[in-house]
């Protein structure tokens, strides 16, 4: 391993929001806080009732805003608590997915999982997996953002 | 034609329907026509130049046309896609409707088109249609025509964006969204955008900017192709209202094929079929989940 290119890759401290259900993986991400899991302290959770109300524009206005990342997260199929808002998302974001990969956004910087309530550990695993890959995409400054078009 | 015109003419002195909408010449071209008097029928027109989607007239959001009552519509067989899917989604009630299913032979790319339909003018959605009348027609008018051959492969472009690498792509994209100047005609003139109140047009909170620049358009124009997906009729009008030439087919074109190899859907004219967002399957592929 190079010394710069670590160097540079501990430097940058990724900005990642999580979007997750409040049934499934906000309970989950709270066992894994409640267990004391050892989790990167670069995730800020925006807890929603379900992943079925997790519109497209909240990932577009996280990246406007900033986010290097970002994490959308909620119960397995079949546990949804609104019987099918999982199924229903998981169809949109699939969409939402490869249409953003065809504008040329990558796709690497969303990740989907879906962690139970009682998955503390998915959960820390998906925290610590997304900031370090992340962390090696660097930061996201080719997303179409008003303050960085005018710095050019 | 004078078909056309006879049929119009009996809907409009039986009173079957208050007025005929369908299209007329104009010194540029061919123009949408609302025809509610049986004198007037003899504007009305068909030919390769009639490429306005009319069903657009239809959506619940134009009180306006609303307001008329019943009325006949002049329909291709990719208009009725749009008819159709106004009744899947309860925006309209097929009784309230007359269609008269025109066999079309395609059209030119623009209602001003001067040359004869050939492989050169075609419109792309033209490509690959029988261009006969729609399953749903209560009238069907006009002799059985020839499609021109395509000039080409129409996803010629699409292709060669696929593989280009992800940054030309952004580019690209960037190049072209940075000319938008949110008129928003390209949601005015689409026959499935009937809310009533545009998520582009909230401001509290204010989810898309409305200034005209980069980032709002961005968001504005993911979001309108996004929420096209699965029921974008493909009759190319938004890309053809945009002033500022985006090519907005390329990201519909794009949202069709994504939803012809994930869930197996082609828009059709047949109501009954449920779109394919907002219903789903239990073995809906998730390979991106984690
Ligand atoms: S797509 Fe088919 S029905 Fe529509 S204008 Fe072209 S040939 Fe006619
Ligand atoms: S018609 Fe073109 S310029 Fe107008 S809002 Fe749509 S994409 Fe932008």
């Amino acid at each position: 391993m190079s010394v710069p290119a670590k160097e540079k890759a501990s430097s940058f401290e990724p900005n990642i929001v999580a979007f997750v259900c409040n049934w499934c993986t906000y309970t989950g991400a709270d066992l894994a806080g409640t267990s004391r899991l050892n989790m990167a302290p670069n995730v800020r959770i925006i807890r929603l009732p379900c992943t079925g109300r997790i519109d497209t524009l909240f990932i577009l206005k996280a990246f406007e805003r900033g986010a290097d990342g970002v994490i959308v997260s909620g119960c397995h199929p079949a546990d949804c608590h609104y019987t099918a808002g999982n199924y229903h998302a998981r169809r949109r974001f699939a969409v939402f997915r490869e249409l953003m990969e065809f504008m040329g956004v990558d796709p690497q910087r969303i990740t989907f999982s879906w962690v139970s309530a009682s998955e503390g550990g998915k959960w820390a695993e998906v925290v610590n997996s997304t900031t370090e890959k992340v962390r090696e995409l660097g930061p996201f400054v080719s997303y179409p953002r008003v303050a960085h078009a005018q710095v050019k | 034609m004078e078909e056309l015109r006879e049929l119009a003419k009996k809907l409009l002195q039986e009173k079957q329907v208050n007025a005929v909408v369908g299209y007329e010449c104009d010194r540029r071209g061919v123009r949408p026509a609302f025809v509610d008097d049986p004198a007037g029928c003899d504007r009305l027109v068909f030919d390769h130049r009639c490429v306005q989607n009319l069903p657009a007239y239809l959506s619940p959001r134009r009180t306006n046309v609303a307001g008329l009552g019943r009325l006949a519509v002049v329909v291709k067989q990719c208009d009725a896609r749009a008819v159709a899917g106004l009744i899947r989604e309860s925006q309209l009630k097929r009784e309230n409707l007359v269609l008269i299913g025109v066999r079309c032979g395609g059209v030119a790319a623009n209602p001003n088109e001067s040359r004869e339909l050939g492989a050169e003018t075609l419109a792309l959605r033209c490509y690959g249609c029988s261009g006969t009348e729609t399953a749903m027609a209560d009238y069907v008018v006009g002799e059985p025509k020839t499609v021109p051959a395509a000039g080409g492969d129409r996803d010629a472009r699409l292709a060669e964006i696929e593989k280009m690498s992800p940054e030309e792509r952004l580019a690209l994209w960037k190049e072209w969204l940075s000319r938008c100047t949110r008129c928003h005609a390209c949601r005015q003139v689409c026959p499935m955008c009937f809310c009533e109140r545009c998520v582009a047009e909230k401001t509290q909170p204010n989810w898309i900017e409305s200034s005209p620049h980069i980032q709002g358009n961005f968001s504005w124009n993911v979001t309108r192709a996004l929420h096209l997906a699965g029921r974008c009729v493909d009759c190319g009008e938004c890309e053809r209202a945009c002033p500022a030439q985006i090519p907005l087919g390329l990201l519909n074109r794009k949202l069709a094929k994504i939803m012809s190899a994930r869930y197996g859907f082609a828009v059709t004219d047949d109501p009954s079929t449920p779109a394919p967002i907002g219903s789903y399957r239990l073995d809906d592929g998730q390979e991106f989940i984690l």
